[in-house]
């Protein structure tokens, strides 16, 4: 066997490489969900009473909310009463730096290949290591904190921040907002907060990577980016979590707010364990992602590339409120085995003269099932506003299906609205070129789906795109032939 | 809207029309269903952006029931198209008129429900599927079976007529049930007649079985009055080889529902569905097709277009159901838009669901004006503003237009439109 095979062989019998967890300490909220564990945990973060009261009134709300049915998705319900909703890592003093964190918490995320030791990074990204219910670490906040840029952990930004946390927090995805927002604003533990102040442009890629390590736990956090006048950022978040048999949930909220002139752009790299090749396990990704696009000329751009989670839940939208404001969204979502994706985006033009632009990519093997659905609509006020989407979906295989549902509400005569979609496969034509060129067909179709998907990758960041080629190589292995 | 309201309008429309004694077992199942399910909710996925029952409870107190009104062969005459030499089938307030049709095509068979019940009457259009066709099977009187047999070459079109009279406001439920046998051909043509500007609801059933290798044109024309309230429920089971083709027309109405469903039930068989909205003042028209794709190497095609006007509105939504024994499967859609006015709406809703990998299916839908440069281009040659804008629309117009069959009905239809066109609308 030559070496390449070695490392082909070495690279297919694997499934989901972030699959183990690790064992230490944790504090953990017993499982449950009532209004006790939700002072409990407002409690162990020492948090405000505004903000123990506005968690209290978004569970009031939620009790009274049905969840949602109408997505093309079916799943065993969750028992909200079974899940733990805080699971923390021990740790005895609170790190004031990186050098302070248990240096086994930091070894978790060299093994998932992000190194939290700023030294040795190559590149300057700054990341926030949120694991299971809480931050670990953020690296390069001084850097950062020179230019007037704050970038720190939710709890961290609420004790230190807590007129800006208080100024936003809801303000793009509000409580009552949907069933999984409302459970959320309830209980989320942690997450990143981000504020890039007026003019400054953030000099490096800022990125929150994710890990689910507890067994039983939800998770839930809480991202909040606000980009004032003339700012720019670029966000990337990334998330994995390990192999286990029984499904756990994941329900968080993004909240972007871009100013005048300001530009944001978040790119996800979603690999959650999406369950073993029968369907048993994975993780439910039921998240509401938003950005408010508030003063002229701002711009919001999400790209995302799901491959993981067992059933996904997830339309990332932008509502376009200011003037020339434009939104976008790139989506790669790949779905094998027994996968359900229902995701999209929503794009609400309020302003005149605003733009938006959605490709999505849908590619789905085995027994998956893979959904679009987007919304694109053109208020009364939104003068010459002008939309274009595309929704592709591949198929491999006879087993799986593909599904758009793209509504389509224009109450403005001199909007310019295009949809297009196709369905395919690869084409036997373009696999027997390949082959015949000694490419074989797992790589031929690797190969045939990077260049589908290029449109979307040459969105992301490097650093991801390398990332994401290679899992989308990944997830598809074993779908054909 | 709670369910009690929502059950109360379909039994008050029922109530009206009273004991009815033929098709009993039907009509029980039907009543059963409703009373279950009612009338759509506001809220409803299928009958989001179109609220008939609101409508409905809003003039249901002017809903009698529906029953024939006096009728001239003269008036029947009248709304025949130049150059027509068929059959003509007419409808009186929902109910078929013998007298006052013309029916001297052997070729046929023609026959009421209740004195020949074809085996599968409403087995094509399943009461289940929509709470209309129920409504329709809980309240239709009568209605006719149609039947070509084998082989069969209609020459001529047949064309069905109908004239509704509100009379202060009528209930009226029409019902068709048309077999096209093996390797038979024929056209048909449908127009609606309004005899009075008052409110009426017209909620009919049309269902058509074609058999192997036979092939239907059928097309419509909607312009009633702007009062009405038209649901128009079209279900055809096409089966190997056959083509079915269905254009419809739509001018007028207060709010217009159609919904078309074509089950391609086995492989070689195609699809066609053509649809052209003309709407101004408060016109409200929604198209809901549904193609579902059972075996392998059929076809679909699908293309809507409409051009809306003041506070009119268009819901579009076209679904497309790719089974998994459907392979080789080509399925086309397509629905583009105009907008006149800024008061006008679209919500348009391409859906596809596909579950078979070797297919080929597309959608594409476009909203949006004309073109400024193409109207300078036609000014600067001498052409008045509204001339150029309905030479312009006309050619958007016409590519639905020429998918009418017969060459009569066509030009019937396009001078109608050439008309509206040059007013712009």
């Amino acid at each position: 066997m030559s070496k390449d095979n070695q490392i082909l062989e070495e690279f297919t019998s694997k499934e989901y490489e972030h699959g183990w967890s690790v064992n230490f300490e944790t504090e953990e909220a017993p499982p449950g969900l009532n209004e006790d564990i939700i002072r409990w945990i407002s409690a162990k973060k020492e948090e405000p009473v505004w903000l123990l009261e506005w968690r209290l009134k978004a569970f009031a709300i939620w009790q009274n909310m049905q969840e949602p049915e109408w997505a093309n998705v079916t799943y065993p319900k969750v028992d909200f009463q079974s899940i733990k909703y805080y699971s923390a890592p021990k740790q005895k003093n609170k790190p004031k730096n990186l050098d302070e964190v248990d240096p086994e918490l930091l070894q978790i995320y060299e093994r998932l290949g992000i190194s939290l030791n700023e030294q040795k990074r190559l590149q300057g990204i700054a990341v926030d290591a949120v694991l299971d219910s809480v931050s670990v670490g953020t690296t390069f906040k001084e850097t950062l904190s020179k230019l007037g840029i704050i970038f720190c952990s939710f709890s961290e930004a609420v004790k230190e921040h807590p007129e800006l946390v208080k100024k936003y927090l809801g303000s793009v995805v509000p409580i009552t907002d949907n069933y999984y927002a409302a459970l959320n604003s309830a209980v989320f533990s942690d997450g990143s907060f981000c504020y890039i102040p007026k003019g400054v442009r953030c000099p490096m890629e800022l990125s929150t990577y994710f890990r689910i390590n507890a067994a039983n736990t939800g998770q839930f956090e809480r991202t909040l980016i606000v980009a004032e006048e003339s700012s720019y950022v670029s966000y990337l978040e990334g998330c994995t979590a390990p192999q286990r048999d029984e499904n756990q949930l994941h329900a968080a909220v993004v909240e972007i707010y871009a100013e005048k002139n300001a530009e944001v752009k978040y790119s996800t790299v979603q690999n959650w364990y999406p369950g073993d090749k029968s369907g048993k396990g994975g993780i439910y990704n039921f998240v509401t992602k938003r950005g408010i696009c508030a003063g002229d000329y701002s711009k919001i751009s999400w790209t995302q590339v799901e491959t993981g989670s067992a059933v996904t839940w997830k339309y990332p939208s932008c509502i376009l409120k200011g003037d020339y404001s434009v939104g976008e969204f790139y989506s790669v979502a790949v779905t094998n085995n027994y996968q359900q994706a229902d995701t999209g985006t929503k794009m609400i033009h309020i302003g005149k003269n605003t733009k938006s632009r959605i490709v999505s990519k849908g590619i789905s093997a085995g027994h998956s099932q893979n959904s679009y659905r987007g919304q694109v609509q053109i208020m009364k006020r939104a003068v010459n506003a002008r939309n274009f989407s595309q929704c592709d979906s591949l198929l491999m295989g006879d087993k799986c299906g593909a599904h758009t549902f793209p509504y389509i509400d224009i109450q403005n005569s001199t909007a310019k609205v295009e949809h297009e979609a196709t369905t395919s496969k690869i084409g036997e034509d373009q696999i027997f070129y390949c082959n015949q060129r000694g490419i074989d067909t797992e790589d031929a179709v690797a190969l045939i789906v990077n260049g589908y998907a290029k449109e979307v990758l040459n969105q992301l960041p490097m650093e991801f795109a390398v990332e994401a080629q290679k899992l989308l190589a990944l997830t598809l292995e074993g779908s054909v032939g | 809207m709670t369910t009690s309201t929502k059950n109360k309008i379909a039994d008050q429309i029922i109530n009206e029309f009273g004991p009815l004694q033929n098709f009993v077992p039907l009509r029980e199942k039907a009543k059963a269903f409703l009373n279950e399910n009612g009338l759509p909710a506001p809220k409803e996925e299928e009958y989001k952006y179109t609220a008939i029952t609101k409508y409905l409870e809003q003039s249901i107190q002017n809903f009698g029931q529906s029953k024939p009104v006096q009728l001239s062969i003269e008036e029947v005459q009248k709304n025949i198209f130049g150059g027509f030499e068929g059959d003509v089938l007419v409808f009186n307030n929902g109910v078929f008129s013998g007298e006052l049709s013309k029916t001297s095509n052997q070729d046929y068979r023609l026959a009421l429900l209740s004195q020949n019940t074809p085996s599968d009457f409403a087995g094509i259009a399943k009461l289940e599927k929509d709470p209309f066709v129920a409504l329709n099977s809980a309240t239709f009187k009568d209605g006719i079976y149609l039947h070509i047999s084998k082989n069969k070459k209609i020459e001529k079109p047949i064309y069905f007529l109908f004239f509704n009279q509100a009379n202060n406001g009528q209930s009226i439920a029409s019902r068709i049930y048309i077999e096209v046998e093996d390797n038979a051909e024929v056209t048909f043509l449908q127009n609606s007649v309004s005899l009075d500007e008052d409110a009426y609801f017209s909620n009919s059933v049309t269902e058509i079985k074609v058999s192997q290798n036979a092939h239907v044109h059928f097309s419509k024309l909607q312009n009633e009055s702007r009062r009405a309230l038209v649901v128009d429920n079209f279900v055809t089971d096409i089966h190997r080889d056959a083509t079915f083709t269905s254009t419809v027309i739509s001018l007028s109405g207060n709010m217009v529902r159609n919904n078309l469903s074509l089950n391609l039930l086995d492989s070689g068989c195609e699809g066609n569905m053509y649809g052209l909205y003309l709407l101004n003042g408060k016109t409200h028209v929604d198209n809901h097709t549904n193609v579902d794709h059972t075996k392998a190497h059929a076809v679909s095609n699908e293309l809507y277009k409409g051009i809306l006007a003041d506070q009119s509105r268009a819901v579009f939504n076209g679904k497309i159901f790719v089974r998994q024994d459907a392979q080789k499967t080509n399925a086309f859609q397509q629905n583009n838009n105009i907008l006149l006015s800024e008061d006008a709406t679209v919500n348009t809703k391409p859906q596809l669901e596909i579950w078979a990998d070797d297919v080929k299916c597309s959608h594409g839908c476009t909203t949006g004006q004309l073109d400024e440069e193409a109207l300078f281009y036609l000014k600067a040659r001498g052409l008045g503003k509204d001339q150029a804008k309905g030479l312009l629309l006309y050619a958007f117009a016409g590519e639905v237009l020429e998918k009418i069959s017969d060459e009569c009905f066509r030009d019937f239809v396009t001078e109608i439109v050439q008309e509206r066109l040059g007013g712009n609308l």
